[in-house]
């Protein structure tokens, strides 16, 4: 088997963790919530925090309602002696960017990186509407479902969707989480049914959008020889990368995600096919936008985990992704993977990692 | 581990705001687009010539914003590029300059941008790092409140006169006055006035803490072959290293942490320096009361432990000392939370290149950038340099 050599160094995922994720978890706080995912993951290697030579997370002071909410779940890594450390006020999915990238500076030879966000303290709808320019559009308080469905409804009037293919990505979603024991919702009923219930949000109905989660998760990256020792099959990083685009919904084609195609291009994704996708997709119609921009056919198979559709722990969802599309290749169930996550208003960040597994 | 096959990373273009306690003049996207574009105008390049955008702030409630960085991706040129937001307390501006360095260092990319910012007038510091959680210790009053035990503490361990603190923050605030970016300049500063200023968190009087600013600081890394093109004299970046340790814990050195020993101990081996008293020629420390400076002295491996103070007290770390500490006027003259680390980074570097201006240490050839934050757990720390660092 051969891989590019696009980077100076082979790294790979060698393990993933996550919790159970749940509508609430008011009687843990998120030290708690995250300590039994640091010590799965870690346990999967036999590492200990102190073999760790880089430590990265990613969180949001505004999930938590209080600032510097990371210090408190670094106590819960154990950082002493003091520990290589550094954090991304983002999804995981970039912490994850960070350590790869110290990984390839050749600094460090292993990396742990983990994300938690609890979404039950607040009205996440609300919340998020605080990401927005905060002199033109925060002030007007749209929610966060609000503006999906504006993409929603830009999608279906550019005739690249309905309110049945929708529905139809809902339920293959919420199906496929029936095999995912972490997913908080499992099963769904026919697209049929589902088109039975009223909008929540034109053109939205409740299946179009994500639970609402609590939840954390951590992977472990290691490089070349250390990964091979470390784990019977690495997942491999083929390419790794990520694009933002303006915030402005005005000035975006919401039907659209250039972001994610220069990403998937600059990752290697459209040289080399893959057999799985683990997409970032909060709502339905984002996977629409999503599978266009990276070119994925019908012989793709998308979020075998059930994706953000299934469970949705806002700032630990796109490393999921990662997560889920590495664990399946290294159960041998995938060949060739990408994995997507995303940050902002409509689909505003987003980034691509192809991921692979040696030759069975 | 092998770093054999980083790239050498150079600083090749600075960019600071005129720091100040309201800067309603601009919104956020105006004040990080200010520093940004005049760091771009030193290097002589336009946002064209950059791959990619690491920007770093303090938590976004001090200006009430959620990732803010979504919203400034516009104003920083970002938009079709990859853009990371860096967030660790108060050593924010450290560890971002350090992040867009890895970038550089893996040739992931070629030139970065490299910004951190606080608009603290957008809302108050003092709100934002006091929100109620039921279960967990408040932070006391402010963070003064937190540092002043620690203060304490080394007094009694090191005999130091109660003079030390009063002496550091004359010297920055004289320093600032050389300063154009300076955010207080305080034209009539005498020793007395210092001395006399109100008690607020005991030893810590008015005229020892740090102002709130609104503020940026903006830097261009870039690769060898950046370097050759560099319009001025680039900075070289020897070593760099980020570390953290718990906040609170029954072992804690507060007023020496671990974390900064360790810190330091890898940013020097990494540039080579067995001496740094002897082979450092100026430091811009992260100074937010005037006592940490002979605490950090010692942290720092410049002083033998208990000795800070003395050279503090003989003149050492003066802009025409053995040892200039701080010649920009430190944080203790301008303190833009999520930016002061960067500046730190960046008067570094301007030392080097011999572009401090009025500030600047004669033959400066090595300069050390250090920052902290949190509750003395997280540092980040660089050393630069003239000359191109040998492989």
């Amino acid at each position: 088997m051969t891989r590019d050599q696009r980077y100076p160094r082979e790294i790979a995922i060698v393990a993933f963790a996550q919790t159970d994720h749940t509508r609430s978890s008011a009687e843990l706080s998120e030290v708690e919530m995250l300590m039994p995912v640091l010590r799965q993951v870690l346990g999967q290697t036999g590492l200990h925090t102190g073999e760790i030579d880089f430590t990265c997370s990613g969180s949001s002071d505004y999930l938590a309602g209080r600032a510097f909410s990371f210090t408190m779940a670094l106590d819960g890594v154990g950082a002493w002696p003091p520990i290589s450390e550094s954090h991304v006020e983002m999804d995981g999915a970039w912490a994850l960017y960070e350590a790869w990238v110290k990984i390839l500076t050749g600094e460090a030879e292993t990396a742990l990186v983990y994300a938690f966000g609890k979404s039950s303290p607040g009205e996440l709808r609300d919340v998020l509407s605080r990401q927005l320019d905060p002199y033109y559009v925060a002030p007007l308080w749209p929610d966060s479902v609000a503006l999906a469905a504006l993409q929603a409804r830009t999608l279906i009037d550019a005739g690249e969707t309905d309110e049945r293919a929708l529905a139809g990505i809902a339920a293959r979603s919420r199906t496929a989480a029936q095999d995912n024991p972490h997913a908080q919702l499992r099963g769904s009923a026919a697209p049929d049914v589902l088109l039975e219930a009223d909008h929540l949000v034109q053109p939205l109905r409740i299946h179009d959008t994500p639970p609402v989660s609590d939840g954390a998760a951590a992977v472990v990256l290691a490089a070349g020889d250390t990964a091979r020792r470390l784990t019977d099959r690495p997942a491999w990083i083929l390419g790794l990368d990520h694009r933002i685009e303006a915030h402005s919904l005005g000035v975006r084609d919401l039907t659209d995600s250039p972001s994610t195609r220069l990403a998937a291009e600059r990752a290697g994704l459209f040289e080399t096919g893959v057999d799985t996708a683990e997409l970032h997709a909060p709502f339905t119609a984002q996977e629409i936008v999503l599978r266009k921009a990276l070119r994925l056919d019908d012989t793709v198979r998308i979020n075998p985990s059930g994706g953000a559709l299934a469970a949705n722990p806002v700032m630990a969802a796109g490393l999921i992704r990662l997560g889920e599309a590495a664990a399946r290749i290294s159960r041998g169930d995938s060949d060739r993977a990408v994995a997507h996550a995303t940050s902002g208003p409509c689909l505003q960040q987003n980034l691509v990692a192809v991921l692979e597994g040696e030759a069975q | 581990m092998s770093s054999a096959h980083k790239e050498p990373v150079a600083v090749t273009g600075i960019g600071q705001t005129k720091h100040a306690a309201a800067r309603r003049d601009v919104s956020i996207a105006g004040l990080v687009r200010e520093a940004a574009q005049r760091a771009l105008d030193d290097a002589e390049l336009s946002w064209t010539d950059i791959d990619a955008v690491v920007i770093g702030k303090a938590p976004d409630f001090f200006e009430g914003v959620m990732m803010p960085e979504l919203y400034l991706a516009d104003a920083l040129g970002a938009v079709g590029k990859p853009m990371l937001r860096v967030h660790t307390a108060g050593s924010v501006g450290g560890s971002t300059t350090l992040v867009a360095t890895s970038l550089v260092a893996a040739r992931v990319h070629r030139t970065v941008l490299t910004v951190a910012f606080e608009k603290q007038s957008e809302s108050n510091a003092m709100w934002g790092l006091s929100l109620p959680i039921p279960f967990q210790q408040p932070l006391l009053a402010g963070a003064g409140g937190f540092f002043a035990p620690h203060i304490r503490a080394y007094t009694r361990r090191t005999g130091a006169p109660d003079t030390i603190g009063s002496l550091v923050a004359y010297k920055d605030r004289r320093n600032a006055l050389k300063n154009p970016y300076a955010h207080l300049h305080e034209w009539d500063i005498t020793l007395e006035k210092v001395r006399s200023a109100p008690m607020l968190w005991d030893p810590i009087r008015y005229s020892e803490t740090c102002p709130s600013s609104d503020g940026a600081c903006a830097m261009v890394l870039t690769d060898t072959r950046g370097a050759a093109r560099s319009p001025r004299p680039p900075a070289w970046v020897h070593g760099g290293a980020m570390r953290s340790e718990p906040t609170l814990f029954a072992g804690k050195d507060a007023v020496s942490p671990q974390a900064g020993k360790d810190c330091a101990a890898d940013v020097y081996r990494q540039a080579g320096i067995t001496d740094p008293r002897r082979e450092i020629d100026a430091v811009e420390m992260y100074v937010p009361f005037s006592w940490y400076e002979p605490m950090w002295l010692e942290n720092l491996g410049f002083a033998t432990e208990g000795e800070g103070w003395k050279l503090t007290e003989s003149g050492v770390t003066e802009l025409d000392g053995d040892l200039p500490v701080n010649p920009s006027g430190g944080v203790l003259s301008s303190n833009p939370i999520g930016a002061s680390g960067m500046i730190r980074f960046a008067e570094a570097a301007l030392q080097v290149r011999g572009e401090a201006g009025e500030h600047q240490v004669d033959g400066a050839r090595k300069a050390l950038g250090h920052a902290y934050g949190g509750g003395s757990q997280f540092f980040s720390m660089w050393l630069v340099g003239a000359d191109r660092p040998s492989a």
